[in-house]
């Protein structure tokens, strides 16, 4: 399926992916996290080549084996199965995060549980409930050279995960450029997050109405279907 | 001095250098490269009250995860946990104390341990929590953090095929944390699924040079269902 196709029955987390995967461009070095990150491989067109970075070592993962063709050892930072692409290459985890660090990653795609109107990003631990650990966050957020944050726009309590300011402890502060959730496209710009687009049915007022963030509207706000 | 040119040891020899409370550094990600029967032995001998150094702790029967499962770990520092819910219990509990590092840097660690570095800095988690109680530098007007190195009384690591000298080459991502760790044990037990004549290993293809091993052992192969397996 590509770009532009609509299934019927597509949930949200295939919408948000679909809109993500068209900020992808030719050519570019991509780690995905984990959960809708993972499905934005499914929708990048073919003429677009780019190569998948995974902390654990690998840089250029292609699309899950089929089963029974697995090989255990190799896996994605996620500890699933994956195959590899023409041109792909092994190395040890500290050479992964120097590709990181070095700012060779073009953009990471992330989830979060909370992101703040100037793009502070918290998703690595909520003290005393769930403290899964940071894992390769931190970097990513802080030294990816686009960060894109795919989340639903509220939590499981109905509360906006879009917010002012955050309450949770950061993964790094000022790191969200793009923020793509199940009601809407956003923009981080140092002035402030602009609402790009509604996920259709929602309105421009929905969006306002569901979001704790300050969201600015300027010109014509786009309708994604 | 033991011999350097064929440093393989039975499973019984090799679980002769861990004891209680010793520091442990363990290669592999998601349990992914953790040495399945070197794992088995430690947890057959008993010892207990490990400093478990790792990127994560696995899953609850996989890998370096059955450790935690077994309660055989009083500390962890990895940069994850997360798909090992004893070890988030545990630590809940006030059983299990965990120091949390960002991935690369905990990478950084055991690397500058194991090629002698004093420390290294870098600006990774710099206004977050992860820079508590960090000395800060300040390079050319630059605010970094001090991250110090790691090293353990042993190191175990997995790879695809050794020789008898202990140069290594490894299994796809099964790499990973493991190429680190082998230089950062005071002594460093391999498992190795294959093991090979001194000379029979491609000069080029060798990833860790055999100067930095202690032992060899040999794999009996991963005795767990991976999480993927249904």
């Amino acid at each position: 399926m590509g770009v532009g196709e609509v299934k019927e029955t597509e949930s949200y987390r295939e919408r948000i992916a679909r809109r993500a995967a068209m900020e992808v461009e030719d050519g570019m070095i991509i780690n995905l996290g984990i959960g809708i990150p993972t499905l934005v491989a499914d929708f990048i067109p073919a003429d677009k080549r780019v190569m998948f970075h995974a902390e654990n070592g690998i840089l250029g993962t292609g699309p899950s084996p089929a089963k029974g063709e697995e090989n255990a050892m190799l896996c994605n930072a996620g500890g699933f199965p994956v195959t590899l692409v023409p041109g792909a290459s092994f190395f040890d985890s500290a050479t992964a995060f120097a590709i990181i660090r070095r700012g060779l990653l073009d953009m990471t795609i992330l989830g979060v549980l909370e992101v703040s109107q100037n793009g502070d990003i918290a998703n690595w631990i909520v003290p005393g409930k769930r403290v899964p650990g940071m894992g390769g966050a931190m970097e990513l957020a802080q030294k990816a050279k686009k960060v894109m944050v795919v989340t639903t726009h509220l939590d499981k309590n109905g509360r906006s995960k879009i917010v002012r300011e955050c309450s949770l402890p950061l993964t790094a502060s000022k790191a969200a450029n793009w923020i793509i959730t199940d009601m809407a496209v956003m923009e981080v710009k140092p002035d402030g997050l602009y609402l790009r687009e509604v996920m259709y049915p929602y309105s421009v007022a929905d969006v306002i109405g569901a979001t704790e963030a300050e969201l600015k509207v300027e010109g014509e706000v786009g309708v994604f279907r | 001095m033991t011999n350097r040119f064929d440093k393989v040891v039975t499973l019984q020899e090799a679980l002769s250098h861990f004891r209680d409370g010793m520091t442990l550094l363990a290669g592999g990600f998601g349990g992914v490269g953790n040495p399945p029967t070197l794992i088995q032995g430690i947890l057959d001998l008993g010892v207990r009250d490990l400093i478990l150094i790792s990127n994560d702790t696995a899953f609850p029967h996989i890998g370096i995860g059955k450790l935690v499962t077994e309660r055989r770990v009083k500390k962890v520092i990895a940069s994850h946990i997360g798909s090992n819910p004893n070890a988030g219990a545990q630590m809940t509990a006030g059983e299990l104390e965990v120091e949390f590092c960002p991935q690369g840097i905990l990478a950084e660690r055991v690397r500058a341990g194991g090629v002698g570095l004093g420390g290294i800095l870098s600006d990774v988690g710099i206004g977050t929590i992860a820079e508590k109680g960090k000395q800060k530098v300040v390079l050319d007007g630059k605010e970094y953090l001090l991250e110090t190195p790691l090293t353990a009384e042993v190191a175990i690591v997995h790879a695809k095929k050794a020789d008898r000298f202990g140069n290594l080459v490894y299994d796809t991502s099964a790499r990973n944390f493991n190429p680190l760790v082998a230089m950062a044990g005071d002594i460093t037990i391999v498992e190795a699924d294959e093991i090979v004549e001194v000379g029979e290993l491609d000069p080029e293809e060798i990833v860790t040079p055999g100067v930095f091993v202690n032992y060899i052992v040999q794999s009996e192969g991963v005795n767990w269902r991976w999480a993927w397996e249904k």
